[in-house]
């Protein structure tokens, strides 16, 4: 009795503190699950009554995000980031070794409730893996004297405060710098300029400049901001799409950790041209270390009068941002799905049209862009349409960051002109033996050595920034079934061909990786492919079956080499299925197995 | 401008108003598109993806695609027909439908579209999944084994009936169909059969107790005619053998 009052008290205060609002849900769950390490049905009716919703609605965002639990957690939760690039450097290997040393199953508690190890999709840490959260902070660069470490740590029941600094350490790794890292930016700069010269002219630059928006879509940023400028409505908001879920990018990370005053300007920037008084950053969940030092960042803002009520002392210019952190769903980097967090659901990409621009974040005119997009923003404010337009290509103006991890010498951050070639970057980054590339991510395409001559930009290969190197030793077939594996995790499950052809891709590739494909399955794997792309509501469904459809193309070897001679083979494993009745009657006559060859070695 | 907007569906004018979807237009113009999810009396939801249409080159979802005057939307044409087939597959494959045993066959939208679409066996390798029958309700029944996740019946119980019995929850394939309340049963809840959100569910996941095979297997409403002839079971009244209370 005393425990449950205690409880709910805990969630009384943590609504409290969030004035009662609903759409802080996803906020609240976060900081009841901290507290108490899982959402029990008891705390779940505790947030729905506190908040005034149902029990069923607070319950349908738990179970959405895949860092709030439903079920018990231990109090130190370990999760290995299972990108391909953390597998390339031995993730595996160290998940067992760490489950063994702590006693406790993959994906399992410990009985003493201690302690959970698993696994979760990239944590955006690929070039200074093999990489892991615990209790949702980045660890990285993980090796076994390290994990001995941790071992003891928890076993001592050591708080996190205390752990070795340098485990949580997380370098930036700039190996290439161009126009948008490389060149001073004095803050406020830009908030000075939109000032001076009013939200016509920088709007008029922002089209000079050709920007388009570089989570990788491509849409010009200009037009989206002047269609939210003109939208009417007197409330209207920024929103800065920080929810890096992309595996193998890792770029934003770095602005935000390095370059937030270049964001958050750009942000405020915007604020100034569409007429919005309110922004949000959406950072991933995977990026909760650095939400301290980003609210210090805007603290000192505020204080320095770059945010806040009358910026630079113009009592007409108010602009302030908030920080919102996701909680592991790679839907929510799609703008309609991050916005239906951000009002505290479940992250279900919305039917478009209309468009966010027009009804975004509360119904209200929304302009959602991603990290690298502010950034570059800032600087056209200040440096001018033109000057961001003489870098790039035709149709793609200005630079790229690139986020480079894999088999390469130098992974990290490499910023280059728009237009560069896929050799030019493996040169760059030291990658000598590259039999392919997966470009954009799993979402984007796969690219073998004789596309290396295709450049970057969007009239050819279009990327968010993600750049995974696979060299000659490496089975791309590994990679797709990471890939198919990520899908099926991440899927949001409101459609049909998204819903269920991630699975059933899935099956497909883990039958052909496991030697049991025929032809007939790659033939299946085509048509379904196609029902993805074209049937899907939105991109993670349209965009799921690439890895698959691009390897069968680049590829075909990586499959053909497993495939069985025969024309069919059946879904399911006849002689699994028949082990256990094997082992249980004790048989070992000939008319008990189907296979000689499992006959020979069970009777030598 | 006196002129009405059109566009051609199949080679057919189709009139339409500003903000109809091509769906709403199609269905005013009596031509059917099938559908699952879409029901006309509620607000396009988009996720069974079973009514999608070429529109100028492009697939896209009729009943969430705003007509526009001038558009070519293709139908009935083989690719079209062949992702609608797959979709009926995944669905058939995701649950557990077992027509020959069930009280709706015949009477149920997912076999008749299934059919329509000219679906003969489900092609892609069973889920299986498991998903227990809720009995607790005095005069209904919920076979979860059936649910497509269209969500008319949490739509109609949260817009009509005033009463937010159902709600989705769960991620990806996970996804499933759960009762508002802290026992997950609907015995608990205050659902009548005379709601909605009893008479939209366009297989037989929503079932009423105490009565059942009242019309022999061969004589029901798809039985007797396509869906695209009769329309949907959910606009039907009981008496036509539909599913809807006059």
């Amino acid at each position: 009795m005393a425990e449950s009052s205690t409880l709910a008290q805990t969630i009384r205060d943590i609504v409290q503190r969030h004035q009662k609002l609903p759409t802080r849900l996803l906020q609240i769950l976060r900081e009841v699950q901290d507290r108490l390490t899982w959402l029990s049905t008891e705390a779940i009716n505790v947030v729905a009554e506190e908040l005034g919703i149902s029990p069923a609605k607070v319950r349908s965002v738990a179970e959405f995000y895949s860092f709030l639990y439903t079920a018990p957690r231990g109090s130190y939760d370990i999760l290995f980031s299972d990108n391909i690039t953390d597998r390339m450097l031995g993730n595996r290997e160290l998940l067992h070794y760490l489950a063994d040393r702590l006693g406790v199953a993959i994906n399992g508690t410990r009985a003493d409730g201690r302690v959970s190890v698993g696994t979760t999709s990239c944590t955006g840490m690929c070039d200074q893996g093999p990489a892991a959260l615990v209790n949702g902070y980045a660890l990285t660069r993980l090796t076994k004297p390290r994990l001995d470490r941790i071992v003891e740590l928890v076993n001592a029941k050591t708080p996190l405060e205390q752990w070795p600094r340098e485990f949580f350490e997380v370098v930036s790794n700039i190996r290439r710098a161009d126009i948008l890292l490389g060149r001073h930016f004095a803050d406020g700069a830009a908030l000075r300029a939109v000032l001076k010269r009013g939200p016509e002219a920088i709007l008029e630059e922002m089209v000079k400049s050709g920007l388009r928006g570089q989570g990788g879509a491509g849409f010009k940023s200009a037009a989206k901001w002047q269609s939210c400028r003109n939208a009417p409505g007197e409330v209207k908001y920024v929103v800065c799409n920080a929810d890096e879920g992309e595996p193998g990018t890792f770029k934003d990370r770095v602005l935000m950790q390095d370059y937030a005053d270049l964001v958050f300007e750009g942000m405020t920037v915007c604020g100034r041209v569409i007429g919005a008084r309110q922004g949000f950053v959406y950072l991933r969940g995977e990026y909760r270390y650095m939400v301290d030092a980003l609210k210090a960042t805007l603290q000192r803002r505020r204080e320095a009068g770059l945010l806040g009520a009358a910026i630079l002392g113009d009592a007409s210019f108010e602009f302030d941002i908030d920080i919102h952190l996701g909680a592991g769903a790679y839907v929510c980097g799609e703008e309609s799905a991050l916005i239906e967090s951000l009002e505290g659901k479940h992250g279900v990409p919305r039917i478009r049209p209309p468009f966010p621009t027009t009804h975004g974040y509360l119904n209200k005119p929304t302009v959602v862009n991603n990290v690298e997009t502010f950034a570059s923003a800032a600087k056209i404010a200040v440096e001018g349409g033109n000057w961001f337009a003489s870098r790039g290509t035709a149709e793609s103006k200005g630079t790229k960051l690139l986020s480079l991890s894999g088999d390469c010498e130098r992974p990290g951050i490499y910023e280059y002109p728009f237009g560069v070639t896929v050799r030019q970057v493996l040169e760059d980054c030291g990658a000598r033996d590259a039999q392919g590339i997966q470009m954009a991510g799993p979402a984007g395409h796969m690219i073998s050595a004789k596309l290396f001559d295709r450049r970057i930009c969007f009239e050819d290969l279009a990327t968010g920034g993600s750049f995974m190197v696979f060299d000659q030793r490496r089975d791309i077939l590994d990679g797709i079934r990471n890939f198919a594996h990520f899908f099926v995790h991440e899927s949001c499950g409101f459609c049909t061909p998204c819903r269920v052809g991630t699975s059933l891709m899935r099956d497909l590739v883990d039958k052909v990786h496991t030697g049991h494909g025929t032809r007939a399955d790659l033939e299946e794997m085509r048509k379904l492919g196609q029902i993805m792309r074209v049937a899907s509501h939105c991109g993670l469904g349209q965009t799921a079956p690439n890895p698959v459809l691009d390897s069968l193309d680049q590829f075909p070897e990586s499959y053909e080499r497993r495939l069985r001679s025969t024309a069919f083979e059946p879904a399911f494993d006849m002689n699994a299925a028949l082990e256990q009745a094997r082992w249980l009657t004790g048989r070992t006559d000939p008319d008990a197995y189907l296979d000689e060859e499992i006959l020979s070695r069970a009777m030598p | 401008m006196s002129e009405e907007p059109r566009f051609t569906l199949d080679g057919r004018t189709v009139p339409f108003q500003d903000g109809q979807t091509i769906m709403a237009a199609a269905l005013a113009a009596g031509i059917y598109i099938p559908h699952l999810c879409f029901n006309p009396e509620f607000t396009p939801h988009g996720s069974c993806r079973v009514c999608l249409v070429k529109v100028n080159g492009r697939m896209q979802a009729s009943c969430t695609t705003p007509a526009a005057a001038g558009q070519v939307v293709q139908s009935e044409i083989d690719e079209v027909r062949e992702i609608r087939r797959g979709l009926l597959q995944m669905l058939f494959v995701e649950g557990n439908h077992v027509c020959p045993a069930c009280e709706k066959s015949g009477a149920c939208q997912l076999q008749a579209v299934a059919y329509y679409v000219g679906m003969l066996a489900p092609h892609y390798t069973h889920f299986y999944p498991r998903r227990p029958v809720d009995a607790s309700h005095p005069d209904a029944l919920i076979d979860f084994n059936r649910c497509i996740l269209c969500e008319l019946c949490v739509r109609a119980s949260r817009e009509v009936d005033g009463k937010n019995v159902f709600a989705v929850q769960g991620r990806g394939i996970k996804a499933h169909l759960v009762v508002n309340t802290p026992s997950g049963k609907l015995g608990a809840t205050d659902f009548s059969l005379s709601d909605k959100a009893a008479q939209v569910c366009p297989t037989g996941t929503i079932l009423s107790k105490h009565s059942g095979y009242e019309i022999p297997i061969g004589q029901r409403l798809y039985d007797r005619k396509p869906i695209n002839v009769v329309g949907d079971v959910a606009a039907l009244a009981v008496s036509k053998g539909g599913r809807r209370h006059d």
